[in-house]
């Protein structure tokens, strides 16, 4: 088999999201590619048990893995609700709801792993089903292979001479899974062990207990020769050579932010507030104070950008993290930024909303409040990774652009991107691009303005400490000479072209915009379609795994956006190629409105998802196939 | 160093007559009598009359948005703890739309030196209430008088746990300058409430102290270590009587020689008593006088000058300090260490 693709599915308390990240990165040891999606409910822990508790894991590995998959092959179903939640997917809640292949979170021919210790009438009631036998009930098809495990009491077994209370050999039972799932795809026990052991390195009591379980989870697999035959994934990655490890969203960013700091000779500065599904960043560089990094948990989301301006002010790489409403709160003070001139980096970490929307949710649906959500003329640079791995390169890129450029630079990721990781090829600071901060040169001592510009219309950065360079800074209109407040009308439409044409010619220092072309063994296989030289997928952001699977599958190239503000110099002259220009995005059209905007002769049309959830590749094939 | 060395090419537009001229020279007199040059220090300010300050002073400057001032100095200073900061702000852009800001500040004890301008209303958009104006005030947007308590600035900032704090009136110079002085000297986020006077929507907000003839009677320059003595003859002091019932302690005046008169001690950590003195003289500051007001207002002077300076650690210190002890210990210092600890494998 080449690829497969993996949900482990358990209350919010079962340690699903612990299981399923020890059997990625397990995987992604053993040379396999990953993409994983933790989907976890916004209640810290609702009713034990309960529908709403549900906490999902899932992971495809393989090779040529763009995703995490649209459906499981395999399932681990610790209770009764994971097992009604897995089979019914989004109609959970509906009555008299039967496994329906659309809806179901995973396929046909899936295997299900369930605890069946954990259908006794009381699990059956809380899960609210109405019958004594859940597979009748929910209609699991034939063809589905329910693997029945009592799991409860395996574990309990396992810990019997441990010394250990009731209670506290339960919170194991995720081990025993993880074993039995290890062999089912042969996975070695050694290394699994030692991954368990980093994992509880600072809770040593636990390790013995977890490893006897895991092991036993194992061997049960392998003694009792359950009727499922093991699976053997052949795949070898398309990565290049290099060191590899598996990371997710948040964590790269905050190490892409880490680097750029230090090749830049800049201190890192972050300022922010905690919010879902954003705060991995400041937990990563809070504990950063090895590499030197200073971060302010603030009072408020608005502090935290204004104490990263201040630090930008004086001198440093500032940083602030959030989320869309986090974002909204900003606003103002990105316009400040704007208007002081001011390096900036701002990361939105988007999630469904608007409001408090879904917190633990990904959309995509902050691209026009970063785009335009500020008073006045007000452009700033608007990046978006594309990868859980990228979202180094691009928080590393949005400091080189931020610093270059002396100007606010939001990064777009989301819910999708941040919790979910991917195989991250690890870079050396010495191969990664270089950058210039914008310094003020030292023939301007004693004639310094903060208005004056370089050849770029780009203007000099200096700060509190540099003598010879004292100035005033200003939220105010600027006079365009002198730096001085000004209400002078035409200077300030001289500063609002200014500030416009500074963020235009970033455009000269961005890659261009590059098609992906579909994998020449798929390609074939199209029918039915426009040629595949007409038709093109576009995305931007964290959609570009789903897009290109999808494309792969239709046989058309993609065009996958991660500068959006400027736009890739080229992208009139890529757009204007094709017949069909499909935007896809999880939004109602946000990014097709803008490409509308800035390239209005070409004919857009759009395939939007606004569920809380990535696309799933069939649904976007399905769309192009019937149009 | 002389004062003109503070003093910025921008021709200064505050009214005619506004308080903030005189704060702006006692600034430009105590930052050359502190000796830091120019470039060392950084001015940062919101929005307001006040948050114009920055232009006027020729050092780092930076003048921001409404109510963000504390959060940009917070960060200018904890990114930066060798830097002065200073934070200029007024009773709106501190209390109302600042007003968390300026609480966390102080809270954290960030080592700020705050100017805030409080002249009891909004003058920059011309004329509104503002969180000092008593209560029954009348303005553009309380035609009918206010209806809401106001803040008393002292009381808030103890309550904060603030470590200084400060009084002075725009028209006594040696004050003002001796206040802002000592603010710089205090290790933490000093605040000195800088009471201004409106000239064109609030004009004589103050006079109650700022009159010449009535000033030595009504309010009372506090010193470090000497006796709370005022009055034009020095002929009155204060005390602290505590009532036997409630065991509510307030001031009193006494007759100078009086054995009960307080020694000044700006350096005691317990604020129970720099809360007394903070709230001396407020009470016409709660509620508009007038022949309905049920109480008349005590007869207590105002108190000026350095009413609390207490030692506590600061936030940018303790900040900084914190990297430096983990970095000495830390296995890796820079990005390729920190990615050699990685477990990671080789395709």
């Amino acid at each position: 088999m080449k690829n497969i693709v993996v949900r482990f599915c358990g209350d919010s308390g079962d340690g699903m999201q612990l299981t399923g990240s020890l059997f990625s990165s397990l995987s992604a040891i053993l040379g396999h590619e990953i993409s994983t999606l933790p989907d976890f409910p916004a209640e810290i822990r609702a009713p034990q048990g309960t529908l709403g508790g549900v906490s999902g894991f899932q992971v495809e590995l393989g090779s040529e893995v763009y995703t995490p998959g649209d459906k499981a092959d395999v399932i681990v179903a610790m209770n009764a609700a994971a097992l009604k939640v897995c089979t019914l997917g989004s109609h959970f809640n509906h009555p008299q709801a039967h496994f329906d292949e659309q809806f179901a979170l995973y396929h046909r021919h899936a295997v299900v792993i369930v605890d069946t210790d954990s259908l006794t009438a009381k699990d059956l009631e809380k899960a609210q089903y109405h019958t004594d036998n859940p597979f009748v009930e929910l209609g699991i098809p034939e063809s589905v292979q329910i693997v029945p495990v009592a799991l409860t009491t395996l574990t309990k077994e396992a810990l019997k001479d441990s010394g250990m209370d009731n209670k506290s050999m339960l919170k194991s039972r995720n081990m025993f899974a993880l074993g039995l799932v290890c062999w089912l795809f042969d996975e070695p026990m050694d290394k699994a062990i030692r991954l368990l052991e980093e994992k509880f390195v600072k809770k040593p009591a636990l390790i013995a207990p977890n490893t006897k379980v895991l092991v036993d989870g194992y061997n049960y697999g392998q003694n009792l020769a359950l009727n499922i035959t093991q699976i053997h994934l052949d795949s070898r990655p398309n990565e290049a050579h290099g060191r590899y490890t598996s990371i997710a969203g948040n964590k790269a960013t905050a190490w892409g932010l880490i680097a750029a700091a230090e090749k830049a000779g800049k201190h890192l500065f972050l300022g922010s507030y905690p919010i879902t599904p954003a705060t991995d960043i400041l937990h990563e560089l809070a504990a950063r104070k090895d590499m030197n990094v200073m971060a302010v948990q603030a009072e408020d989301e608005i502090a935290g950008v204004c104490t990263a301006i201040g630090a930008a002010f004086a001198g440093d790489l500032a940083c602030t993290t959030t989320s869309g409403p986090g974002l909204s709160l900003k606003s103002e003070a990105i316009g400040l930024a704007v208007m002081a001139e001011l390096p900036l980096v701002i990361v939105d970490v988007q999630r469904g909303g608007p409001s408090t929307g879904l917190p633990t949710k990904t959309e995509q649906t902050d691209l026009l409040q970063a785009m335009y959500g500020r008073n006045g003329e007000c452009p700033a640079v608007v990046l978006a990774a594309s990868s859980s791995a990228n979202c180094f390169d691009f928080a590393y890129e949005a400091c080189r652009i931020a610093l270059e450029n002396m100007t606010p630079v939001i990064l777009l990721t989301d819910t999708y991107l941040a919790n979910g990781t991917a195989l991250w090829r690890i870079p050396k600071l010495a191969d990664l691009p270089e950058i210039h901060p914008q310094s003020v040169p030292e023939e301007l001592r004693g004639k310094y303005n903060p208005a004056l510009r370089d050849e770029r219309g780009v203007r000099y950065w200096a700060f509190p400490g540099m003598e010879g360079y004292e100035h005033r800074n200003i939220g105010l209109e600027r006079d365009a000479q002198r730096g001085t407040i000004s209400t002078n009308p035409e200077n300030h439409e001289i500063m609002v072209r200014a500030r416009q044409q500074k963020i235009a010619q970033i455009a000269d220092r961005i890659p261009e915009l590059k098609v992906i072309h579909p994998t020449a063994e798929r390609s074939d296989s199209v029918s039915g379609l426009t040629s595949n030289s007409e038709t093109v997928l576009v995305g931007w952001g964290s959609t570009e795994g789903h897009l290109h699977a999808a494309a792969n599958e239709l046989g058309c190239d993609l065009a996958q956006f991660n500068y959006i503000c400027p736009l890739p110099k080229n992208t009139h002259e890529v757009l204007s190629r094709y017949r069909r220009i499909i935007v896809c995005e999880l939004n109602t059209g946000q990014f097709a409105a803008y490409l509308r905007s800035q390239v209005p002769d070409v004919k857009i049309e759009q395939y939007n998802e606004i569920q809380g959830q990535p696309f799933a590749v069939e649904r976007i094939v399905n769309f192009v196939k019937s149009k | 160093m002389e004062a003109s060395q503070f003093k910025s090419d921008q021709y200064v537009r505050f009214c005619p007559g506004c308080g903030d001229h005189a704060i702006c020279m006692a600034l430009q007199k105590a930052m050359a009598q502190i000796g830091i040059p120019p470039h060392q220090v950084a001015v940062i300010s919101g929005i307001g009359c006040s948050s114009r300050m920055p232009h006027y002073l020729n050092t780092y400057g930076f003048n921001t948005i409404h109510g963000r001032g504390g959060a940009i100095a917070t960060g200018v200073k904890t990114s930066h703890p060798e830097l002065t900061v200073w934070q200029m702000s007024g009773d709106g852009d501190c209390l109302a739309i600042g007003g968390n800001h300026f609480i966390h500040e102080i809270r954290r004890n960030v080592d700020l030196n705050v100017c805030m301008f409080n002249n009891r209303i909004y003058g920059l958009t011309k004329g509104q209430y503002s969180p000092t104006s008593a209560k029954g005030f009348v303005s553009k947007s309380s035609p009918f008088g206010t209806v809401e308590r106001p803040f008393i600035p002292g009381q808030l900032i103890l309550g904060a746990g603030g470590t200084f704090f400060a009084r002075t009136l725009d028209v006594d110079m040696p004050t003002t300058v001796d206040c802002l002085v000592a603010a710089q000297q205090h290790k933490g986020c000093s605040i000195v409430e800088c009471l201004v006077n409106c000239v064109i929507f609030n004009n004589g907000t103050h006079q109650w102290i700022a009159d010449r003839e009535q000033r030595a009677e009504h309010s009372i320059v506090l010193r470090h270590g000497e006796k709370m003595i005022f009055g034009a003859d020095k002929d009155k002091g204060l005390a602290v009587e505590i009532d036997p019932v409630t065991f509510v302690p307030k001031m009193i005046v006494v007759a100078a020689d009086d054995p009960r008169v307080l020694t000044h001690d700006a350096t005691q950590p317990d604020p129970t008593l720099h809360r007394l003195l903070a709230l001396m003289g407020q009470d016409r500051f709660i509620e508009v006088q007038n022949s309905d007001s049920q109480n008349a207002p005590d007869d207590l002077p105002v108190a000026l000058g350095v009413i609390r300076s207490v030692e506590a650690d600061t936030y940018d210190q303790a900040v900084s300090r914190q990297i430096a002890e983990v970095r000495t210990r830390a296995k890796a210092r820079n990005f390729d260490e920190l990615v050699e600890s990685l477990e990671s494998w080789t395709l």
